[in-house]
């Protein structure tokens, strides 16, 4: 599991951030006071965040696909948890909640882990989409009915499916790449957190146009631009740990980072829309798993079939 | 020996169970975690409300906090029992009048907790709110507490999503996340009647659920 590329990506991943650390240390040090810039303040947050990745995700390949599977597997039992507090709910959805936590989350994890890939595409939006709304029919409150099947449901799309696509890319078989699949995932996160980054920079140095209105005022033009071009050109060089070629990385990265920046906007006004700041107080500083974790979401099952698709075998 | 050890190691089992299912969070709005004598009045729409207020507080608070409950569910079997007098120390009310014992005055078993140093965790709305409406007229208990011990802090207390995570007649609890939210501390005026303070406390706690997040 542990192979060569993939321990100098994490020695180089170790090199940088505590290059960033000490930067963001000596910054708040010397240059701007604790607490008065929020940039300096952000990115000092982000950047533990980002220690916690990097550990994490090594200990899940040091255990092996089965160890990146149960750290997904959290992730997603994390945000569901955040995910469903704030939708629409009644006393008779207890069986629905009952059903997408403990039976769901797990039988979809378990697919991942077995390698049925048919079966994982299909469960949640086939199966799980007819049974849960007869789940919830059965209990005989009809009151808000819609709303509450179909806001549960994104909670199982998003937290649950699109989040397994993640470490369901270790089971592509992808000629001469097959085996060290984890750079995969770590090229997917690294693409997307740093045009995250790119996007809460940017603005505060390009100066702001909104994309829409009633959208949050931190999605501007400026933070678009700056996303794609970062993570295009952080996925670029980072071709060495992928199956793609220098210009199918540019390609991919632009198109991950892409559908980060609108799996961002989209959660930012589903937040919006049920009146929250955060998505959690579970990570110091930066709210909730979702709030870290929705751009890797949306991401996750687009580059997992587009790989699918132009380059694993069969 | 044994069986009060138990309860301490049954106490913290319980605390860790309801953390982890509901990720539970404080929030001290307009009041802080310090050791003063205190009443925390809180909605109730679930068994395991006091519970979630026990595992918010921090263990130095919880330790001499001690909730007020009803002995017809704690002592209904020894298991309850174990946990409502030994686990979590409840200062056990019968809540039928016409069959109290002379020494079962719930106020007076309250005011004997007050003055051995606990603090309480009191549900004024008397039972469990199983209707939509988000608080229910509160019982006098909590009007003879403040006039009786004047000194003593009365914090409104606001228990948010507990009932999503365990809602009456069912027996699994699902993980959602819960809040707790502590308000500025409500005292009794000189003189001030039973009607007018009861309804000013209870608009201090029913402010706490607009709040919400905030």
């Amino acid at each position: 599991m542990i192979h060569a590329d993939f321990s100098s990506l994490v020695t180089g991943l170790i090199l940088a951030l505590t290059a960033a650390t000490l930067i963001a240390g000596g910054l708040r040090r010397w240059g701007v006071p604790e607490g008065t810039s929020i940039l300096v303040e952000t990115l000092f947050t982000r950047i533990n965040t980002w220690w916690a990745m990097v550990v994490l995700l090594s200990l899940a390949a040091f255990f092996g696909r089965g160890g990146v599977v149960v750290l997904f597997a959290i992730l997603s039992f994390a945000a569901l948890r955040e995910f469903l507090t704030l939708t629409a709910k009644r006393r008779a959805d207890h069986w629905v909640l009952m059903f997408s936590f403990f039976v769901a989350l797990p039988l979809q994890y378990i697919f991942v882990a077995a390698g049925w890939i048919g079966l994982m595409t299909i469960f949640i939006p086939v199966y799980a989409f007819l049974f849960l709304p007869v789940l919830a029919v059965l209990r005989g409150d009809t009151s808000g009915f819609l709303t509450r099947v179909a806001e549960t449901q994104w909670g199982l799309m998003l937290c649950i499916f699109a989040a397994s696509h993640a470490p369901a890319l270790l089971w592509l078989e992808i000629p001469d790449y097959s085996h060290k699949a984890i750079l995969l995932i770590a090229w997917l996160t690294i693409v997307v957190q740093a045009a995250d980054v790119a996007h809460f920079v940017a603005p505060r140095i390009m100066g702001r146009h909104r994309i829409a209105p009633a959208v949050p005022h931190s999605r501007t033009w400026e933070g678009l631009v700056g996303a794609v071009l970062i993570g295009t050109a952080l996925g670029t060089l980072l071709w060495w740990i992928t199956p793609f070629n220098t210009w199918q990385a540019m390609l991919m990265s632009a198109t991950v980072s892409l559908v980060g920046y609108g799996g961002g906007m989209v959660m930012g006004a589903i937040k919006r829309d049920k009146g929250v700041r955060d998505w959690g107080h579970l990570i110091p500083g930066q709210g909730g798993f979702i709030d870290r974790l929705d751009s890797v979401v949306f991401s996750a099952p687009v580059l997992f079939h587009l790989v699918r698709f132009f380059w694993a075998a069969g | 020996m044994i069986k009060s050890a138990a309860a301490v190691i049954v106490g913290h089992a319980i605390t860790l169970f309801i953390r982890l299912v509901t990720a539970p969070r404080a929030i001290w709005a307009g009041t802080e975690p310090v050791p003063r004598q205190r009443v925390y009045f809180a909605n109730h729409t679930s068994n395991a409300d006091f519970v979630l207020i026990w595992a918010v507080l921090p263990g130095f608070l919880r330790r001499n906090t001690r909730p007020v409950a009803a002995s017809d569910y704690w002592l209904k079997n020894r298991l309850r029992a174990f946990a409502g007098r030994d686990v979590f120390k409840a200062v056990l009310i019968n809540r039928d009048p016409e069959a109290r014992a002379e020494d079962e005055d719930p106020v007076a078993r309250m005011i004997a907790a007050l003055d051995a140093g606990a603090s309480l965790i009191l549900f004024p709305e008397g039972k469990r709110n199983l209707t939509d409406t988000p608080l229910l007229e509160f019982k006098s208990g909590l009007y003879h507490l403040a006039r009786k011990r004047p000194d003593v802090d009365l914090v409104p207390t606001w228990i948010d999503n507990l009932n999503s995570v365990l809602p009456k007649g069912e027996v699994v609890p699902v993980p959602l996340i819960c809040t707790v939210t502590f308000g500025p501390p409500v005292h009794i005026a000189r003189g001030e009647d039973k009607a007018s303070f009861l309804g000013r406390a209870h608009d201090a706690l029913e402010a706490l659920a607009k709040g919400g997040e905030g």
